[in-house]
């Protein structure tokens, strides 16, 4: 009953990444079945799908933590070429460092909790070579402000810190070396409701001044709602639909998508 | 011809103690270490009559390089009088009928836990050092398969961050001995616990090093003329300890590294670590004959 | 006069999927606008006015028919036009007016206001001082400016709203009822800015409770009320 759409006639940059036809099994269990994702420069991609529905195992990928059994990934970035999904491990962790930020819902996967806030930051900064302390020190101290991160709690370990400070610290790690794509996984889950709308606000402020383009993946339509410039809705490995974020929320298509709208508080 | 011909009559055991295919391991995995510096090479440590941690690794090494003309040196933390020396020395010798010395200038091969002698090293002479913890990355990353893949991409951020850690909670680099080095520009080793002030003797020196450890089984090497380079931030600079200005009271010698004796009035007395080079310097002040070597620490400080 | 939209054969409904049903909003509609032609839209409720102001905007996706919009890199099918490139339009050429502010915490009124010009490359100072001109004209108090508009009242939000949402000229803008509960002096400002952006070439299309609010602009008025007689109670609700 929809029309299909064409290809972008206005916008004629290319997309900045392109994930196409990737298919996944865990033993038998099909993770993902022939997803295809693109996001353009600047542009929130917000995924969005219950619990196993494939998207946090499609951000993975998009951070090259894992490889599927199909599919090509590309970024559309000056000297990177060729599907992702074929480098080795060492281009992998390089393009990783400098070209992609992450923020995991758990911070423990992204953060050394014992280490210094600041350190945490920084190690991202001696990844990528840099081999002046006071270099350093200035480098994480600005990319911890533009996170709004309190300055005089720097250098506290971050597992002295709330659960909403320590999403600050993996932010401010993700874009200390200005990377092309933040990806976000489950950013704000887990958060106190205020907490939870002031991290919201910060990763909006950031992505206007900052023209980053997002991947985010949340099952919180709250959350999607008031990132996501399009949003793509994901079931069973599958994606069930995609459109711009207004259109899914005001006139979703497909019955997931209806269902998972209308039970929305 | 015979079978009893062709072979060697019966004897307690093998020359050096160690039995050929062990010294043939360790030549091989000497080799391969010398021809990727810094790389950590995994050898079948061998039962030695001495315990694990007590420099079974250096002993294994240098069992295996002696010959009957090898003349021995063995310090431990710069003295040739301590019991471990002591042993060591005396069991190669026994085992391998080996010369020994104490004079830095007249060895052919040296081994030391903890210490390089403070006369420099000439390309004749091998310096084996006995290795507690090989693994650099073992503070940051306890996983070993893990820490190989780091060596391998040569990912030492972590190393790095540790320095920063440290200047960041304590104002300075805290590390003191195991400085960790980047060998050859491409691996970062631990110089087993060396202190700092040790660490530029191993920069483009003439001698080659080998060190070895035996309870983790692992051996690398620094090649004769190979940069070893502290881990630094280009604006915090390396520094050795603080020992250029203190005076042996027993040698009178100044400007080398020194062991503090606590005494009884809460002060200190310093007497020098190399306790050959010590005693060198009472003998020419008692106008005895005696060879002095050139030392890397010129006045306290290492030329550039 | 140039020809902006050119809407052909139109379709839109609702298949729910839960009620396993489906509801007509309105069927094979055409018209079309010009730049500087204000048309309103009238029709009884669930006559799908609404309905057809966001199915342009694609808030809706329609299901039939085309929209062809003249933008300045020539004439799109708004109705199968790229998710990217509508996206596009929305920051540049076509803009959609509530009366429901999007309010974010921590963000000033001022700023808000400034928003889309910051998105279309005007620099920092400048868009703020053409937001405050903006806030000051809608009648929104100097020291509000730089406060949170999430605690203001329903109308100043409103007013926020509007600055905001007109504050750049585009070449199409779409009114959704935007003078509902607004005070007199609101109204009157509201309808200087439509005036003023009708001058310059901005075709608009309306659905206005109280169509008398913005006679003078209105040029044409399309009755989108199908050929079935609503009951009384209905029709007293009608507008116009």
């Amino acid at each position: 009953m929809t029309l299909t759409l064409d290809a972008p006639r206005i916008v004629r940059t290319r997309a900045l990444l392109q994930v196409s036809n990737v298919s996944k099994s865990y033993g038998p269990v099909q993770a993902l079945r022939n997803v295809s994702a693109h996001a353009y420069p600047g542009e929130v991609l917000g995924i969005v799908g219950e619990s196993g529905s494939g998207k946090s195992t499609l951000l993975r990928m998009m951070n090259l933590e894992e490889t599927p059994d199909q599919g090509s990934y590309t970024l559309d970035l000056p000297d990177v070429q060729g599907n992702l999904f074929d480098l080795d491990r060492f281009a992998r962790r390089m393009l990783c460092a400098t070209r992609i930020g992450i923020v995991y819902q758990n911070p423990h996967l992204g953060l050394l909790m014992k280490h210094s806030s600041s350190g945490n930051v920084a190690e991202r900064l001696l990844v990528a070579g840099e081999r002046s302390f006071a270099t350093l020190r200035a480098k994480a101290t600005e990319a911890l402000e533009a996170s709004e991160f309190p300055l005089d709690r720097l250098d506290a370990p971050p597992i002295e810190l709330s659960g909403g400070m320590q999403q600050r610290v993996q932010l401010a790690k993700a874009i200390a070396l200005e990377p092309a794509l933040l990806l976000l996984d489950e950013p704000t889950t887990g958060l106190d409701v205020s907490v939870q709308a002031l991290v919201l606000d910060t990763l909006k402020r950031l992505q206007q001044d900052r023209k980053i383009t997002m991947v985010i993946v949340s099952h919180d339509l709250g959350v999607i709602r008031t990132l996501a410039d399009r949003v793509m809705v994901m079931r069973r490995g599958e994606v069930v639909e995609t459109g711009l974020a207004d259109q899914i929320f005001q006139d979703p298509q497909h019955a997931y998508t209806q269902q998972l709208v209308h039970a929305k508080l | 011809m015979t079978l009893s011909a062709l072979t060697k009559p019966w004897e307690a055991m093998s020359y050096g103690f160690l039995d050929g295919s062990a010294k043939r391991e360790l030549r091989r995995k000497m080799l391969k270490s010398v021809a990727v510096p810094g790389c950590q090479m995994p050898y079948a440590s061998r039962e030695v009559p001495m315990a694990r941690g007590w420099g079974t690794g250096g002993l294994q090494v240098s069992l295996t390089l002696v010959n009957p003309q090898t003349r021995v040196k063995v310090i431990d933390q710069g003295a040739d009088d301590s019991v471990n020396a002591a042993s060591i020395r005396r069991f190669i010798a026994r085992v391998a009928g080996t010369p020994t010395t104490m004079d830095t200038l007249d060895a052919d091969l040296i081994q030391s836990r903890h210490r390089i002698p403070e006369e420099i090293l000439r390309e004749d002479q091998i310096l084996v050092l006995q290795v507690p913890n090989p693994e650099p990355l073992r503070p940051v990353q306890p996983n070993m398969s893990i820490a190989r893949q780091m060596h391998a991409d040569a990912d030492y951020g972590r190393m790095w961050l540790q320095l920063y850690e440290q200047i960041v909670r304590s104002g300075r680099v805290m590390q003191g001995a195991s400085y960790p080095s980047l060998v050859h520009g491409r691996h970062v080793m631990t110089p087993s616990p060396i202190p700092r002030w040790d660490v530029p003797k191993l920069n483009m020196s003439k001698h080659l090093t080998i060190l070895s450890a035996g309870r983790e089984k692992r051996i690398f090497a620094v090649p004769p003329y190979t940069r070893v380079e502290p881990l630094v931030f280009s604006d915090v600079p390396y520094k050795v300890e603080e020992h250029a200005h203190l005076t042996c009271y027993r040698s009178g010698t100044k400007g080398f590294f020194m062991n503090e004796i606590p005494q009884d009035d809460s002060t200190s007395a310093y007497e020098v670590s190399d306790s050959e080079w010590g005693v060198k310097a009472i003998r020419q002040r008692e106008s005895e004959p005696v060879t002095i070597g050139e030392t890397w620490y010129k006045n306290g400080e290492m030329p550039e | 006069m140039t020809r902006v939209l050119d809407i052909s054969g139109l379709t839109k409904g609702f298949t729910l999927h839960h009620l396993n049903n489906r509801i007509a909003a309105f069927d094979d509609i055409s018209f079309t606008v010009d730049a500087g032609e204000f048309v309103l839209l009238k029709g009884a409720n669930g006559a799908g006015k609404s309905t057809l102001l966001r199915t342009l905007y694609r808030s809706y996706v329609p299901q039939a028919g085309s929209i062809t919009f003249q933008s300045v890199h020539g004439a799109i099918d708004l109705a199968r036009a790229a998710d990217v490139d509508i996206a596009h339009l929305r920051r540049t050429e076509i803009g959609f007016v509530t009366q429901f502010l999007l309010a974010r915490p921590r963000v000033s009124a001022e700023a808000i206001v400034a928003e889309p010009l910051r998105l279309a490359g005007v620099p920092q100072d400048e868009a703020l001082d053409q937001a405050r001109q903006a806030l000051a004209k809608f009648g929104v108090k100097q020291d509000l400016w730089r406060a949170y508009p999430t605690t203001f009242s329903g109308g100043e939000q409103q007013k926020v709203n509007l600055a905001r949402a007109l504050i750049v000229p585009q070449k199409l803008l779409m009114l959704d009822e935007p003078t509902a509960s607004l005070d007199a002096n609101a109204r009157a400002a509201l309808v200087n800015r439509l005036t003023e952006l009708k001058a310059q070439g901005t075709a608009m299309i309306g659905v206005f409770h109280h169509p008398g609010d913005v006679e003078k602009l209105i040029d044409r008025v399309i009755d989108l009320t199908p050929d079935f007689t609503p009951d009384e109670e209905e029709r007293a609700d009608v507008a116009l």
